[in-house]
């Protein structure tokens, strides 16, 4: 009790005397706790938003859904679920994509036609302007997104053409519920009433589209989820998917809080960065407290009571950091809308949340101890002796096994709060391996640089560069911990910039891109090939490929009807899940393998294969390694395919890896040539066509004559991609700033730590007589070479980490955006010496007399 | 009160043995003041530290009070120091982030007492009332060991060690602080155990031991009384 009470004022008195080190570790605490109680908040509100406005989202209690027209049974199906639900209401939708022109103007653009039956949505409203232009949709004309008008050259009011139909543009949309600006991104939408659906002629065999039903329940009917629970198996069968509020909240709210969490997880990175501050801050308060300690323990405190008014204070200015920190996240959640604009389905409300505020709390305090910890345990061997010699040699300081325990304390409970964060033991684990080999590699690249300083600064150099250069390596330095704090930062932005750049170079490929094709055309009728490929050729494009397209589904794997294995039991989520049973597979057949495709188990077949395949036998198929995964097949397997009412049945030989990223069309499913030669089928094309202007013309004149054929000018996708790349990256980013941000509270502390000596150091040499110029080229060099280190050693880091993943993750190529990387590296390097130079203004401040007489 | 035996001290410097301090054995009665004299590197301050139980001998022992420190380990010999030893060191030793009364509390407040009014009433005594809520810094070297002095006695300890308590004073305010000290030697019945370079100082006390290379070189009483009143 006394002891509590010696602690407590102790540790009082003590805080009262060092604000500005205390201030510099309440920085790097509440920078760390600002970016999780920001990212957490935010992800805790958007669910709760989406779990508000899931009825809305959906716009019905209970929809089915399917990827192509209903069989006569699930219309059967669905008339009975109707009259058991007792529904109020029913209203169908079509969705497709599909080409939209003006006959009067010049451009073309693929669009997502949604075809609407009057009445729905059932719940919340699509908000349009004017505002009655949906409403009125059942008297024709069509509600487009605003951002067609611009790429069509057309205004409300203008005529457009969509297959056969010509559909006067009512208005625009300004939103409808479950918006994701994704969706957007790839196409803007066409709304129509599905009456018109038929005159537009585009829904036929083959054409993709997603098929709907919804329904309004009676309130105090049967309950929905378990009406969709009953008759789940059934629709099963014929492909039908059944969803309710609720699952689509849960599946929502999972994959939600999903992408919440893993953001959350550069939060920590923050977080454990700004532990680093705290170590390092911490470690330069006991410096100067030594004297302190060596008294106290003369004076007869024990080890352990000066051990625990230091580690009090820490805790205490832990917690002071953690309220500012949670209290400015707070506010930072506010920003994220913005920044996370257009992949958000749902309009986040802003509110304070308590989880994350008390996690956000909770895990700053965790930081400020365990990272004080290790510096503080050298508390504990502060001889009293100490206290009597000022010069005591400590002699090395002998092997203290708490470290160690301190040390893995600190590893595990990193670990522990990556689970917390992300909720996987898996993530927590690679979380944490992946930030020790970063940390260790930083750590040992500081290492290398301090000694090749050391070793290989020319002697030729002027004075002022090989001392600025030397500071970085005497004793006491702390380019250690600036180079791993600072490093870490700019790692992390390196490695988006890498991983940026390299996903959309390789999209845009630019070494290859006088061979690549640059349009496409799709959804081509059989009887459409010859004249499609005349016209384009004629307008001087050249035709690279035509790609044949078969849609089939599954009939039976391993000789188990697909019927079985779609009703047999499981939950929801499982039932969903089994998407390779339901789907309409686009299948080509070839007798080679594209550049982007490697098969990794059985062998290729040879050319003429599928020719010899006696009939009755199985032919030869080739699936992708994650199709493989889904159906539980391996090579040697047999699969039984419907190919428009026709039974195929087919053995696996080999499996395939594709590299989905590059822009080309890629195949799940691929036969040889031969047995699919009279199947059903309809075709792809690509073309490339390098005059720009004619390029845009060509999807326009296509749609007028094959108004069923999808044009795309590939340029334009690709630039929809790069905004969605861009935007999601801009995600990222804004939460690595965080990271950015406590390397500089780090390093401002760092200089802040060697402040005395510097200051010191300056005025002697300005006694010895160095004019201020030199003492500010001194400085500049130290810094510039710190900054230089620092981002040295993180770019290179990001490099490799960038190409693993591109190779590992992506399955992509590898660029290295040179340009990129040098303009972050000057940013860090300016930037370090701006904070290094104003946080050592004092040298300039003090005259020499003032201080060498503090001694 | 304090006796040691055959104390021995040896370093390892650069892979050398050093030794220190040879085989010093001497006892001192309850309220005594000596005075351990001579020239810098001939183990004075090593000394001291063996003991004050700051550090552990090589050989031989020491004990403090009727207690052999040998027996006590680190956390022991602390818990000894807070209640019965005191210190005046060369250079102050106040610390730096607390005012001149709570460094004088410190040692009550580490027995779980407050100290304050007796702070007080000590920084009466030795000249400083009224500046108690000043720190270190704003105080001159002098008032700076007259806050240690206090510091040193608040506890009312049975020993007071004092290092080189005015080397870094001139002559003047170190003539004060020795003052005082003997005051409180009388008043309280503190023992000293003064270690100084400077053969003057030591004939304040009534007892002189001489060191030289690690050994005691002599061992003589002053018989003439106590000079309180010069250096």
């Amino acid at each position: 009790m006394k002891s509590l009470r010696f602690v407590l004022t102790m540790c009082w008195r003590e805080s009262r005397a060092a604000p500005r080190r205390l201030a510099l570790v309440m920085a790097a605490v509440a920078g760390g706790v600002a970016a999780m109680v920001a990212i957490n908040s935010f992800a805790d509100n958007l669910q709760e938003s989406v779990r508000e406005q899931a009825r809305e989202m959906l716009g019905a209690d209970l929809a089915v859904t399917a990827g192509t027209p209903f069989s006569a049974r699930a219309e059967a199906l669905a008339n009975e679920l109707e009259s058991e639900a007792g529904a109020v209401a029913r209203a169908r939708v079509i969705s497709f994509v599909a080409m939209v022109y003006a006959p009067k103007g010049a451009g073309s653009r693929v669009v997502q036609v949604e075809a609407y039956e009057p009445g729905f949505p059932f719940y919340g409203r699509i908000e349009t302007e004017p505002a009655e232009a949906f409403t009125n949709l059942s008297e024709g004309g069509a509600v487009v997104d605003p951002a067609l008008l611009g790429g069509l050259g057309v205004k409300v009011g203008d005529t457009v053409a969509l297959g056969e139909a010509r559909l006067t543009i009512r208005g625009t949309i300004v939103k409808a519920p479950g918006d994701l600006g994704l969706r957007v991104a790839m196409g803007p939408r066409v709304f129509i009433d599905l009456a018109r659906v038929k005159e537009t002629g585009l829904v036929i065999f083959g054409s993709r589209g997603r098929h709907e039903l919804f329904f309004k329940l009676k309130s105090g009917g049967p309950d929905p989820e378990r009406l969709a629970d009953r008759f789940r198996p059934r629709f099963q069968i014929e492909r039908v998917n059944i969803d309710t509020v609720a699952e689509r909240e849960r599946s929502l709210s999972e994959s939600l809080g999903r992408l919440g969490r893993y953001l959350g997880l550069t939060g920590l990175l923050a977080l454990v960065l700004g532990g680093l501050g705290v170590a390092s801050a911490v470690n330069a308060f006991l410096k100067g407290k030594l004297a302190t300690v060596a008294v106290l323990r003369c004076l007869g405190a024990s080890a352990g009571q000066i051990f625990a008014v230091y580690l009090t204070q820490a805790a205490f200015v832990g917690l002071l950091g953690s309220l500012v920190g949670a209290a400015l996240g707070t506010v930072v959640q506010a920003l994220l809308p913005q920044a996370l604009a257009g992949l958000l389905p749902a309009d986040v409300r802003f509110g304070i949340s308590t989880r994350a505020v008390i996690a956000g709390i909770g895990l700053g305090l965790w930081v400020s101890l365990a990272f004080s910890l290790l510096p503080l345990l050298a508390v504990r061997l502060v001889p009293p002796l100490a206290a009597l010699r000022q010069a005591y040699e400590a002699g090395r300081a002998p092997r203290d096994r708490a470290r160690w325990l301190a040390m893995a304390a600190l590893g595990l409970s990193a670990m522990g709060a990556a689970f917390v964060q992300s909720g996987s033991l898996l993530s927590a684990i690679v979380f944490t391996a992946a930030l020790s080999v970063a940390l260790g590699l930083l750590f040992l690249a500081a290492l290398a640089l301090m000694r090749g300083v050391r070793r290989f600064t020319p002697q030729s150099l002027p004075y002022v560069w090989r001392q600025g250069l030397a500071n970085l390596h005497r004793p006491a330095n702390q380019t250690r911990t600036v180079v791993l704090a600072l490093g870490f930062g700019i790692f992390l932005q390196g490695t988006l910039l890498v991983v940026q750049q390299s996903l959309l170079l390789d999209l845009n490929s630019e070494g290859a891109a006088s061979e690549r094709p640059n349009l496409a055309f799709m959804d081509i009728q059989k009887d459409q090939r010859a004249g499609l490929e005349s016209m384009v050729a004629a307008r001087g494009a050249a035709v690279r490929s035509t790609i044949a397209i078969v849609p089939m589904r599954v009939l039976t794997v391993k000789g188990r009807p697909v019927a079985d294995l779609l009703s047999a039991p499981g939950t929801a989520e499982e039932i969903r899940g089994r998407w390779a049973l339901r789907r309409q597979f686009m299948t080509t057949y070839r007798d080679r393998l594209t550049a982007a495709e490697r098969v990794v188990a059985g062998r290729f077949w040879e050319k003429g294969a599928g020719a010899s395949t006696a009939q009755g036998t199985a032919v030869p198929v080739s699936i992708t390694t994650r199709l493989a995964r889904e159906l539980e097949v391996t090579v040697g397997d047999e699969i039984e395919w419907d190919v428009q009412g026709v039974p195929l049945l087919s053995r696996v030989t080999n499996l395939r890896e594709v590299e989905w990223v590059r822009f080309e069309p890629n195949f799940l499913v691929l036969f040889p040539e031969g047995p699919l030669a009279q199947a059903p089928q309809m075709f792809a094309m690509l073309a490339r066509m390098d005059d720009g202007n004619a390029r845009a013309q060509i999807p326009r004149e296509v749609s007028a004559t094959f108004p069923n054929v999808s044009s795309l000018d590939l340029t334009q996708v690709l630039n929809a991609a790069e905004e969605l790349v861009s935007r999601m990256v801009v995600a990222i980013r804004f939460m690595g700033l965080f990271s950015l941000a406590a390397g500089a509270i780090v390093l401002v502390g760092a200089i802040s730590a060697g402040r005395r000596q510097r200051v010191r150091e300056g005025v002697l040499l300005k006694t010895l007589g160095a004019t201020r110029a030199q003492v500010l080229r001194i400085l500049t060099a130290e810094y510039a070479a710190l900054g230089l280190m620092s981002a040295v050693a993180a770019l290179g880091l990001s490099t490799a980490a960038g190409w693993g993943l591109m190779r590992f993750a992506f399955e992509s190529r590898f660029t290295l955006p040179l340009g990129g990387l040098l303009m972050l590296a000057s940013a860090v390097v300016a930037g370090t010496i701006g904070v290094g130079l104003l946080g050592s203004r004092e040298v300039f401040r003090h005259a020499p007399l003032e201080v060498l007489r503090e001694d | 009160m304090l006796s040691c035996e055959d104390l021995t001290k040896t370093y390892l410097s650069g892979g050398r043995e050093i030794t220190v301090l040879k085989g010093i054995t001497f006892a001192l009665e309850a309220g005594g003041f000596v005075a351990i004299v001579g020239p810098s590197g001939s183990g004075k301050s090593t000394l001291l530290g063996l003991l004050a139980g700051l550090d552990q001998p090589t050989a031989g022992k020491v004990v403090l009070d009727g207690q052999d420190l040998a027996a006590l380990d680190e956390e022991g010999r602390a818990r000894l120091r807070g209640e019965k030893v005191g210190f005046v060191f060369q250079s102050f030793q106040l610390i730096p982030t607390l005012t001149a009364r709570e460094n004088v509390q410190v040692p009550l407040e580490l027995r779980g007492q407050d100290g304050r009014a007796r702070a007080e009433e000590l920084l009466d005594r030795v000249g400083l009332g009224g500046r108690g809520h000043h720190y270190p810094a704003q105080l001159s070297g002098g008032e700076q060991q007259r806050v240690a002095l206090a510091r040193a006695f608040s506890h009312r300890p049975k020993l007071l060690f004092a290092d080189e308590p005015t080397g870094n004073l001139d002559s003047t305010t170190g003539a004060t602080v020795i003052k005082l000290m003997n005051l409180m030697n009388e008043e309280l019945g503190t023992t000293l155990v003064l270690v100084t370079h400077d053969p003057a100082l030591a004939t304040c006390a009534r007892r002189v031991l001489r060191l030289a290379d690690g050994a005691l070189l002599s061992d003589e009483t002053l018989v003439s009384a106590p000079r309180t009143d010069s250096r």
